[in-house]
């Protein structure tokens, strides 16, 4: 499947920006099921500094804003090429060792709720991956999905707790959880294709985990499903906080809105 | 200075005839002049935790700490063969990790060790050089029998007191230089600066610009950041000289943006930069990271090189020398009972008033316990930290260490010295200087050398041939 991508997001500043520098993961890679045809990133209002991959192989690039700005605007936008791998990545590739993906993050620290999720999944499975679907339809039954009652920084455990969140939250729990039966387990930030129309709410997250006999295996914990090629895969990380689509430091101005419009379609 | 009780060691007889020619009086008054003399310079040294003595001098005795062009050589060889293995470990470590596949060193010795950074995975310095300068900390126990005490491959400290040692020496008895041959140390920041620029990245300015990166003057080693910038003839920075512009590293100057292609920083990882490392700091350069993995400049020394100076990671040395070089540790490892293993625990535990235990990621001497000079109060104390936080520490056992002279009121007498040898590592080549830092326990008996906790420093000659 081809899937064309538009993805902007708007900044604006109360008051004129000092010095801001901004790590934008917008821009997938092209890996298992997915091709990147092309990608472009456009800064309004500031300047691309300059771009590396990190531990995750992730493309990153470094963007500043223009001094005294009150806005900025960055528009990434292209085309990939999908296809169905029934939510399987593969073996474990790149530098970063399989275990450091069971490292604990603050944002996927184990409580008493994840471990009770834990606990009443049992033992009682055919095979890991029918254990990780369980685990996966658990979050969604408990946590069911509702925006605006957490937000970036909100950890796995408080969301949990709350019974409500959106799709990072559902990831997170996931992680956290996999990471606790033993799962090396990650965090992706990616593209959904919503079938019923091209304007996306916000751009998606889910989770993968590393299962000795079938590799990295993909669960849209939100969506109670495995990625298919509706799915664009474009930054991963331990949590959000590595994998997140905009993330820096500004010095000057304090508050901030931010305007996000996201299209995908075919 | 004696090997065996039957007169002085070889380097020392021709010292020694000078000595005896000397007036002692004479002697002890060269003793206040040097102080004299560093109190000019300026070179004091901050004490943590000692606020009222916040700028005292480090003690200088005069006697030197001697060593033959034949020990050196054999030093140099072993200090040598372990940088390149250092550096070809920090390499495999931030990479395909050979040696934790090989079982040669257990897993959770890294994946626990907040020391190895992620964000250097993957990561290749320019000239595959992590390790810049190393000051391998050193102390010998016979003839030609050296341990090494600790690598220090992060920020190793104490160079300048290296060259005015040196300079005060050789300002008070320039006729003793005449009389016995000494290698020379002085050129030490001209061979920095070379060494530097020589690891600089691709498209760096020709000559590459370099430049120091301090703390500021609240850090303890500040004198030395100002010193080593002004002898190498470069810039003196802070990180908020310092911002991204054009997406390098660039310092602010009267004539606007110069771009560094090699920053010498003395700020930890952790302050490095607020972007990528603690986000508090107001220290670091926010982006410096990026750049650097993006390849636009070089930092020294690297990023998460402290991995291959962690106390619990030094007791593997040797099997990592011989991984790397296939070759057999030319330095000896002094044994050490890792705590975090609960056999080695119940020893260690046992045993306290005759080890050594060492926190695994300090240094300066600080938080240590030297058993054989602490009390049983101490003791009981140090052993309640221990069983709270047996993986934060490793125990050595206290070894018979040779003395050099130290000039006191009642003569020459023995004291405990440590030698630490400066190396800068290039591409193309390993440079030591002859010589280093010599620092000596200035009471009896005493084992503890840092100056941080009292002990003294001297110049240290290695004999031409």
């Amino acid at each position: 499947m081809r899937l064309r991508i538009t993805h902007r997001t708007e900044y604006a500043y109360d008051g004129p920006l000092a010095y801001a520098l901004q790590e934008l993961r917008l821009r997938p890679k092209s890996s298992h099921g997915q091709n990147v045809i092309s990608w472009s990133t456009t800064v309004d209002g500031g300047s691309k500094e300059l771009e590396f991959h990190d531990q995750h192989n992730n493309h990153v690039e470094l963007i500043s804003f223009n001094p005294g700005g009150r806005a900025i605007s960055v528009l990434s936008a292209g085309e990939v090429e999908t296809s169905d791998t029934a939510g399987l990545f593969g073996r474990h590739g790149g530098y970063a060792p399989l275990w450091y993906f069971n490292r604990i993050t603050d944002r996927t620290r184990p409580g008493p709720h994840t471990r009770k999720i834990v606990k009443a999944l049992g033992q009682e499975f055919a095979d890991d991956i029918s254990r990780l679907h369980a685990l996966s339809a658990a979050i969604a039954r408990q946590v069911s999905y509702l925006p605006g009652v957490t937000d970036a920084t909100t950890l796995a455990e408080e969301a949990l707790e709350a019974g409500k969140g959106v799709c990072q939250d559902h990831a997170h729990i996931f992680i956290a959880a996999a990471r606790l039966m033993g799962f090396p387990a990650r965090y992706v930030s990616g593209y959904l294709m919503m079938d019923d129309r091209p304007e996306q709410e916000a751009s998606h997250a889910w989770a993968e985990a590393h299962i000795d006999a079938l590799g990295w295996v993909g669960f849209d914990i939100s969506n109670g499903i495995s990625p298919d090629e509706r799915y664009v895969r474009v930054a991963t990380g331990l949590d959000y906080g590595e994998a997140a689509p905009v993330s820096g430091i500004t010095r000057g101005t304090n508050a901030e809105s931010m305007i996000v419009t996201l299209q995908v379609q075919q | 200075m004696n090997g065996n009780g039957e007169g002085p060691r070889e380097p020392y007889c021709e010292y020694c005839r000078w000595f005896a020619g000397e007036d002692p009086a004479r002697l002890r008054k060269k003793t206040q002049e040097a102080e004299t003399f560093f109190r000019r310079t300026g070179i004091t040294f901050n004490v943590y935790g000692q606020e009222e003595a916040a700028e005292r001098l480090i003690p200088f005795d005069i006697v030197p700490h001697i060593i033959s062009d034949r020990e050196w050589a054999r030093l140099a060889r072993g200090i040598e063969q372990r940088v390149r293995a250092i550096n070809a470990f920090l390499h495999d470590i931030y990479h395909r990790q050979e040696i934790l596949l090989a079982g040669r060193i257990p897993v959770d010795l890294i994946s626990n060790n907040e020391a190895w950074l992620p964000q250097m995975v993957g990561v290749s310095p320019p000239g595959g050089i992590y390790t810049h300068i190393v000051g391998v900390d050193i102390v010998r126990t016979g003839e030609n029998e050296f341990f090494v005490l600790e690598d220090n491959a992060r920020t190793p400290s104490g160079v300048s007191y290296m060259l005015e040692n040196r300079e005060t020496m050789l300002h008070m008895f320039p006729g003793l230089f005449s009389r016995i041959k000494v290698r020379e140390v002085s050129d030490y920041p001209k061979k920095l600066r070379r060494s530097l620029a020589a690891c600089a990245p691709a498209g760096a300015a020709d000559p590459p610009v370099v430049a120091v990166l301090t703390p500021g003057i609240h850090n303890s080693a500040y004198f030395e950041h100002s010193f080593l910038a002004d002898q190498m003839g470069v810039e003196l920075v802070e990180g908020h000289d310092l911002s991204v512009v054009e997406g390098r590293i660039a310092m602010r100057t009267t004539q606007g943006f110069t771009p560094i292609d090699v920053l010498y920083r003395r700020i930890d990882d952790d302050y490095l930069d607020p972007l990528c490392f603690n986000p508090d700091s107001m220290l670091g350069v926010p982006g410096i990271m990026d750049a650097y993995r993006a390849g636009n400049i070089t930092i020294a020394n690297a990023p998460g090189a402290g991995i291959s100076d962690d106390k619990a990671i030094y007791s593997y040395m040797p099997e990592i020398v011989e991984f790397y070089t296939g070759e057999k540790a030319i330095l000896s490892n002094v044994p050490t009972w890792r705590c975090s293993d609960a056999d080695a625990l119940a020893y260690v535990l046992e045993h306290l008033g005759e080890l050594v235990v060492k926190e695994v990621h300090g240094s300066g001497g600080y938080g240590m316990l030297v058993g054989p000079a602490a009390s049983k109060k101490e003791i009981a104390a140090f052993a309640a930290k221990l069983k709270a936080r047996p993986a934060n520490y490793i125990a050595q056992p206290t070894l018979a260490l040779s003395t050099v002279p130290i000039l006191t009121r009642s003569g020459l007498a023995p004291r405990h010295v440590d030698l630490r040898p400066f190396v800068l590592a290039s591409p193309s080549r390993i440079d030591i200087t002859p010589g280093g830092l010599t620092r000596v326990a200035l009471k009896a008996g005493s084992l503890v050398v840092n100056s941080s906790q009292g002990g003294g420093t001297k110049d240290t000659w290695v004999l031409e041939e």
